[in-house]
């Protein structure tokens, strides 16, 4: 079942069209991967789904009907420009934005006293933002996203800012958040941290869709039919012996064994290359690359340019 | 509705609970009350002590002819010469010596006054205008001109106006009051617009500026967000305003009964005022008492007539309609661009018919009912300033009907326009703006 489906989203901006017949399906209680170059829309993407502005065609649905205003409440938004009133005290403010969210004082004061004790951060409370670090204040901004618990969570570059320890920590209550039921739209340029989140992504690029559906189902479609082995034995022994029918691509030694990469032509297939090595050395590994994200990602943009 | 009252009470609150709001309100007052209980004050101070001054007139003309004042006693000394006074004088109690030589009437030097502080203004201006006054009694005198034709000449011009309403009413009123209060009711105005309008300015450019302004509107819309800002800051402006009349009336009154008992229970204009009349009393002292009771009536008459429900209801109204125009307007500017610095060029639009209004105002105090004081009245760009200065004069109902329904009408038109201009510009950074895009934010579809 899927929590937002966006349907043929156009947006033009008075010089460009920022976005032109985007599509996307998030699947309830996933971590979805918004990625794309700098510039390629999904800023504009995310504010349309937050209803901070309003697409020129398109339609979005949220539990399969069409997206109402009262809707925002259930969206818990951290853009990517985030800030904070300096000079107001930290409390204050977070039960501000919270009740600006429709959250009721007493809940409010609640759900704050949890999370605020949660991450140590009672003595912020009657602070000036002013007086906080940068990551201090990205914490405060966590946890006023999520206090509403909303259904749909968009955090845009949530880590940028965050030591590894605090990173760690908020990449774990993403974790929990989805545990909890929350449908997550994580937009950032970390592929890493994609890889190991996300359950789905999309791929936008100069306004497009580019790449949709499940990561691991990308990530294949993506190989390049590429293995890599390692194996005790001259390496010249190997060569003679594949030479004829398959690529090497990169030799190189890989935990004290020599190894390579090897690149399947046409015609070929994984039983046979095994059946064509194993006479001629000692074989310890045997695997099929699977490109990173990160690869993914450079391949499928630059395609895109030609 | 609730989320526009939750930013209109952290607008409010945030802003009222500062130290520079505080110090504001104290201040305002203290400086207000300063302005009408100094001039009383500085008029009290001179002669609370009985001043004896002895009279030396060899010239004779002057012998028990100068007035005695409210503090000043003349003693006519006939038998004793400069000399034996001056010996005396450190042990006697007068203040100061007059000795008036023969010459007088041909030599206006010829009259000594020695003293030992120096002799204070108004008793050297009392004695001379007094002696001016005798000796020139004494050479129409002298021309064949009788007591009772000089008495029958001196004259005074006190003019008391009157207004005619249109039901038939007299009515007592002061021209001078008019203009004080319509000069203070326009004047403020004006800074108000500009110190709350820049508050505005400067709370739209803090939101963009610090990004929370993408925070706030993924929970609430942005014209709530303006709406909310400016009525808040409104709220702000009204609170100052009715803190200072209180504060202002709790110290006048206040420092009114602990130092000046005598002047009971009017209020802080009335003082003014007759300090005013007090002084031309000593200019004409001899038989004013008729007169004197017959002008402090018409100044009681006249203040009574300005009708002060009128002037504070019209005030707010205008205040409030000017500053939501004007509002929105530094509102928009606010959003459009990424810093203060920047906002210049657009500020300048707004700053002409403030600055147009205050020079308008200042021509209209003295013609009310002039065309370009009528007209500048009815624009609301300036009506707000200049209307003020009209109203204590007495405006037709038409013409104010006219006046507070433009200015209704525009500052909905503005405000409509601001708040697209906001809702785009909220979100645009590192753009230099200019009036070309203002316009193509206005007419964007969103």
């Amino acid at each position: 079942m899927e929590l937002l489906k966006i349907q043929k989203i156009e947006k033009r901006f008075i010089n460009h069209l920022a976005l032109d017949d985007v599509n996307m399906t998030v699947p309830e209680n996933s971590i979805y991967g918004l990625l794309g170059p700098n510039g390629a829309g999904k800023t504009t993407l995310i504010r349309i789904i937050t209803r901070i502005t309003a697409p020129d065609k398109g339609r979005i649905f949220l539990h399969g009907r069409e997206m109402k205003p009262e809707d925002i409440h259930n969206i818990g938004y951290l853009p990517e420009e985030r800030g904070l009133y300096k000079k107001m005290k930290v409390g204050e403010q977070a039960l501000y934005l919270a009740r600006l969210k429709g959250l009721s004082k007493r809940d409010a004061l609640k759900k704050l006293k949890y999370w605020f004790d949660k991450f140590e951060m009672q003595a912020w409370w009657d602070k000036k933002v002013e007086e906080l670090s940068k990551g201090m204040q990205q914490k405060v901004q966590f946890i006023i996203t999520i206090l509403h618990e909303p259904k749909l969570l968009i955090f845009d570059e949530p880590f940028s800012g965050f030591d590894p320890i605090n990173a760690n920590l908020l990449k774990q209550e993403i974790l929990k958040l989805k545990k909890k039921g929350s449908t997550i739209i994580f937009s950032t340029h970390n592929m890493g941290s994609v890889e190991e989140l996300c359950d789905h992504i999309t791929l936008i690029n100069n306004a497009k869709n580019l790449l949709e559906g499940p990561i691991d189902k990308i990530r294949h479609e993506y190989k390049s039919n590429i293995y890599e082995i390692t194996f005790n034995g001259e390496y010249q022994k190997l060569e003679s012996a594949i030479k004829e029918h398959y690529q090497i691509i990169e030799q190189k030694k890989i935990n004290g064994y020599n190894g390579v990469r090897i690149k399947l032509l046409h015609q070929t297939n994984e039983n046979e290359l095994l059946s064509l090595i194993i006479p001629a050395v000692e074989i310890i590994s045997f695997n099929e690359i699977i490109p990173s994200m990160n690869d993914v990602f450079i391949k499928a943009v630059n395609e895109n340019k030609k | 509705m609730n989320k526009i009252n939750l930013i209109i009470s952290r607008e409010y609150l945030t802003r009222v609970k500062k130290k520079s709001f505080i110090i504001l309100t104290i201040l305002g007052p203290v400086l207000f009350a300063a302005l009408f209980i100094g001039p009383a004050w500085i008029a009290s101070i001179e002669d609370t002590e009985m001043k004896n001054i002895a009279v030396l007139d060899s010239s004779g003309i002057f012998i028990n002819k100068l007035p005695d004042a409210d503090y000043i006693k003349f003693e006519y000394i006939a038998d004793k010469s400069l000399n034996d006074v001056k010996k005396e004088f450190p042990e006697s109690d007068y203040y100061a010596v007059l000795q008036i030589l023969p010459s007088i009437p041909y030599e206006p030097s010829a009259v000594h006054l020695y003293s030992k502080k120096k002799a204070s203004f108004s008793v050297k201006s009392h004695i001379a205008s007094s002696m001016e006054k005798e000796l020139k009694n004494k050479k129409l005198r002298s021309h064949g001109i009788d007591e009772a034709v000089l008495e029958s000449i001196k004259s005074d011009v006190s003019i008391r106006t009157i207004q005619w309403t249109d039901d038939g009413e007299a009515k007592e009123s002061s021209t001078e009051i008019a203009m004080a209060v319509g000069y203070a009711g326009g004047f403020m105005i004006y800074i108000f617009i500009f110190m709350f309008g820049a508050q505005v300015m400067r709370g739209v450019i803090e939101e963009k500026s610090s990004r929370i302004v993408e925070i706030i509107v993924s929970s609430a819309k942005p014209f709530q967000l303006m709406m909310g800002k400016i009525v808040g800051i409104a709220l702000v402006g009204l609170t100052q305003f009715l803190l200072w009349i209180i504060l202002t009336f709790l110290i006048v009154s206040g420092v009114k009964t602990a130092f000046f008992p005598e002047l009971g229970t009017k209020n802080a204009q009335e003082v003014v005022v007759q300090d005013m009349f007090e002084d031309q009393d000593i200019k004409q002292v001899e038989n004013m008492q008729p007169q004197n009771m017959d002008q402090f009536s018409g100044i009681f008459n006249s203040i009574k007539s300005i009708d002060f429900g009128v002037i504070i209801g019209s005030f707010i109204f205008f205040f409030l309609g000017g500053y939501l125009l004007y509002g929105s307007l530094f509102a928009a500017v606010g959003s459009a661009v990424d810093n203060e610095a920047d906002t210049q060029q657009f500020m300048f639009p707004i700053t002409i018919p403030l600055i147009l209004g205050i020079f308008v105002m200042i021509n209209a105090i003295n013609t009310p009912d002039s065309p370009i004081a009528f007209w500048f009245s009815i624009i609301p760009f300036t009506s707000p300033i200049v209307m003020m200065v009209r109203i204590p004069f007495g405006v037709p109902y038409w013409e104010l009907a006219l006046s507070m329904g433009l200015l209704i009408l525009t500052f909905l038109a503005t405000t409509w326009m601001a708040g697209r201009i906001y809702r785009t510009g909220i979100l645009m950074y590192g753009k230099k703006v200019n009036y070309k895009e203002l316009w193509k934010w206005i007419r964007y579809k969103f």
